[in-house]
């Protein structure tokens, strides 16, 4: 039997051309995204699924034996459509942008091996979220695909992706980096006056070697913001298109779906309406409920006492979720059930697909 | 092992683990039963929407100030931003900090120094734990894969900021990490393939690259047995169906927790699954006992 709500996930995997999954950290978000690809593989899509989850896990179930990398892979025996995966390199992706903006391979250069264009690349808060934007773009203009899943960071920065390219944008955008960059414009070598008051500051908290590497990272991006920002905004209007449907997942315990609400506060915010809701891991309902099983239980048979402790917890989850459901309708709800085994093959990501579309 | 001598065997414990695990619960529980072994705690989160506070039974989330929840137990909340204010504060700084922070300057500095929020915040626990603020301090370090770079800061920060004040920061804050009368990592992992692999990484990570001291891993909600009960094969009643589906899961939770003895040796203490999905201040007295005596039989 294949509910309504099961129906309605297999249109969004049917009909957008982008689906990012958020939700918080272990509620299985990068399996899901995995198994929503696999699913659309299925249906006759040509997906790609893009995680940012190092864990080898996923590329052994996808038997991807030599790993996942920056470029995506195609996954061999599916059919009708095409199945793809790759895990995101924000360093490389980086500096693939850098490398698409700069004026000259001396440019490029100096900014590859600026010290703190090293940090910002790995350590700046938002830079992997920029560059899965930045991935997802690349990817949704590519022609072998014509769906991209993307697995995102754990809840707090999930919106990080849709925020990131604007963030990034005004970083480079900083009074600061005008201050710095101005006077090397017109031909000065010096930093102008206030800057040089706020350098100072900053040199006393953190040394001044570190304050020397951005004066030189800002000077040798010079010229290319400009080219950074056009990019950002064609992100950002993607990634706010009708085109892209987001899918809240959680797992349903009472922590886990606080978080699942805060983030669908977050995207009501940005006028953003998640296209479904899945509660993975939920307890299987057995079909008897937990009082009927206790009476039975009262003499303390071992089989009606585990029949009613599992009941009790799959209708205390089920309560639980109730207010989720309700903040994030008319959004479709799908329950994978905690399985037994975790997922090490494609057959066992097949089992997750088909309780995301049915079979 | 008496729990009193467990809990005095250093005076900070950092509770780590991935996203999921239980993490938090498992720092409200510790807190709960030191505090049941007599001695005063405070309890340290660092994630500003952390649920410790409700786990805690206050009615509201932890702030920057310091709250008492029981005679024995006092929480608060450790930002960056917070510690960078108090830092300069008392190095004849103050007001800067809004300041730096209008100017979006704070995000640069972050750049040109990554780890130095974490150092801030490590070197407001260091100068708490030198405080002496209670017999034993709690934290509740950051979630998911920040716990390593979290930890590692110290050393990193290092290497890049060679002189001045937060490399003397960084420096003492890594004294305090290294020092097994001082500090110990309580890592909590789940009997499942992905926290176990992680947790065995992570553990890996921080006794060769970092020298904490490790504690005890707690391994959460593990599902209790049933006595006598018998999975019928073929059967289709509810009955044998849940019998099936609880012993496999048994079984799983056997053999992961079989591969983390494996994969690290390091005592267990085993923390039940809770038959309710709602986690209260309640669940984690529940929990509290349970930890107790698994502590004494150690």
């Amino acid at each position: 039997m294949v509910s309504e709500a099961v129906a309605n996930l297999a249109d969004v995997i049917d009909g957008r051309s982008i689906i990012v999954c958020a939700g918080p950290g272990g509620v299985g978000k990068t399996t899901t995204a995995a198994a929503m690809a696999l699913a659309a593989a299925s249906r006759g899509r040509r997906a790609v699924v893009i995680t940012i989850d190092p864990a080898r896990r996923l590329a052994d179930a996808l038997g991807l034996t030599a790993g996942l990398t920056n470029q995506p892979q195609q996954v061999k025996g599916i059919g009708p459509g095409e199945l793809w995966a790759l895990m995101l390199d924000p360093k490389q992706t980086f500096d693939d942008v850098v490398g698409r903006y700069a004026n000259d391979p001396e440019q490029l250069d100096r900014i590859l091996n600026n010290s703190f264009y090293k940090n910002v690349s790995g350590a700046l808060s938002g830079t992997q979220e920029y560059m899965a934007a930045e991935k997802l773009y690349e990817l949704h203009h590519d022609d072998r695909f014509d769906l991209v899943i993307i697995d995102t960071p754990p809840t707090r920065h999930a919106l990080d992706v849709i925020d990131a390219p604007r963030r990034l944008t005004r970083f480079l955008d900083h009074r600061l980096y005008r201050a710095i960059v101005t006077p090397a414009r017109m031909g000065l070598r010096v930093v102008n006056f206030a800057a040089q008051a706020v350098l100072k500051t900053i040199a006393k908290i953190v040394g001044g070697a570190a304050i020397a590497d951005v004066v030189s990272f800002f000077q040798a991006f010079d010229g290319m913001e400009a080219g950074f920002g056009e990019r950002a905004t064609l992100v950002l209007a993607l990634l706010t298109s009708p085109e892209t449907a987001y899918v809240i997942v959680t797992a349903p315990r009472q922590d886990r779906l606080d978080e699942a609400a805060w983030l669908s506060a977050q995207l009501a915010e940005r006028k953003i309406k998640p296209a479904a809701l899945v509660v993975n891991r939920a307890h299987p309902d057995f079909g008897i409920s937990a009082i009927e099983a206790r009476a039975e239980a009262s003499d303390g048979d071992p089989a009606w006492t585990n029949l009613a402790q599992l009941a009790e917890v799959a209708e205390s989850e089920e309560r639980l979720i109730t207010p989720l459901i309700a903040a994030v309708a008319p959004a479709p709800v799908v329950r994978v059930p905690l399985l037994v085994r975790d997922v090490h093959d494609l057959s066992g990501l097949g089992d997750v697909a088909a309780h995301l579309v049915g079979r | 092992m008496d729990p009193k001598a467990f809990f005095t065997t250093s005076q900070v414990l950092i509770v780590a683990g991935k996203g999921g695990v239980g993490k938090t619960t498992v720092t409200a529980v510790l807190a709960k039963a030191a505090a049941a072994s007599g001695l005063t705690v405070r309890v340290v989160a660092i994630d500003e929407e952390s649920p410790l506070g409700g786990l805690l039974g206050l009615p509201k989330p932890l702030g920057p100030k310091v709250v008492k929840v029981t005679p024995q137990i006092t929480a608060q909340l450790v930002t960056p931003m917070q510690a960078l204010d108090d830092y300069l504060r008392d190095h004849g700084m103050r007001g800067v900090t809004s300041q730096l922070s209008r100017l979006g300057i704070l995000d640069v500095v972050a750049s040109a120094a990554p780890g130095i929020d974490d150092i801030l915040v490590l070197a407001k626990i260091k100068q708490l734990d030198k405080q002496q603020v209670a017999d034993l301090m709690i934290v509740d370090a950051p979630a998911a894969g920040h716990a390593i770079p979290f930890l590692r800061a110290p050393r990193a920060l290092r290497e890049i900021i060679s002189v001045g004040p937060i490399n003397t920061q960084a420096v003492e804050a890594g004294e305090m990490l290294a020092d097994s009368t001082r500090c110990q990592v309580i890592l909590v992992a789940l009997a499942e393939e992905t926290p176990v692999n992680e947790a065995i990484e992570t553990a890996f990570a921080l006794e060769e690259d970092i020298g904490v001291k490790l504690g005890p891993i707690v391994v959460n909600a593990l599902y209790p047995a049933v006595t006598d009960l018998v999975a019928p094969p073929r059967a289709r009643t509810a009955v044998a169906t849940a019998a099936r589906f609880r012993l496999a899961r048994l079984q799983a939770q056997a053999e992961h927790r079989d591969r983390l003895a494996v994969g690290l040796p390091l005592p267990q203490l085993v923390l039940p699954f809770v038959f309710d999905a709602s986690l209260t201040s309640e669940t984690t007295d529940t929990l509290a006992k349970v930890l107790l005596e698994a502590i004494r039989a150690l």
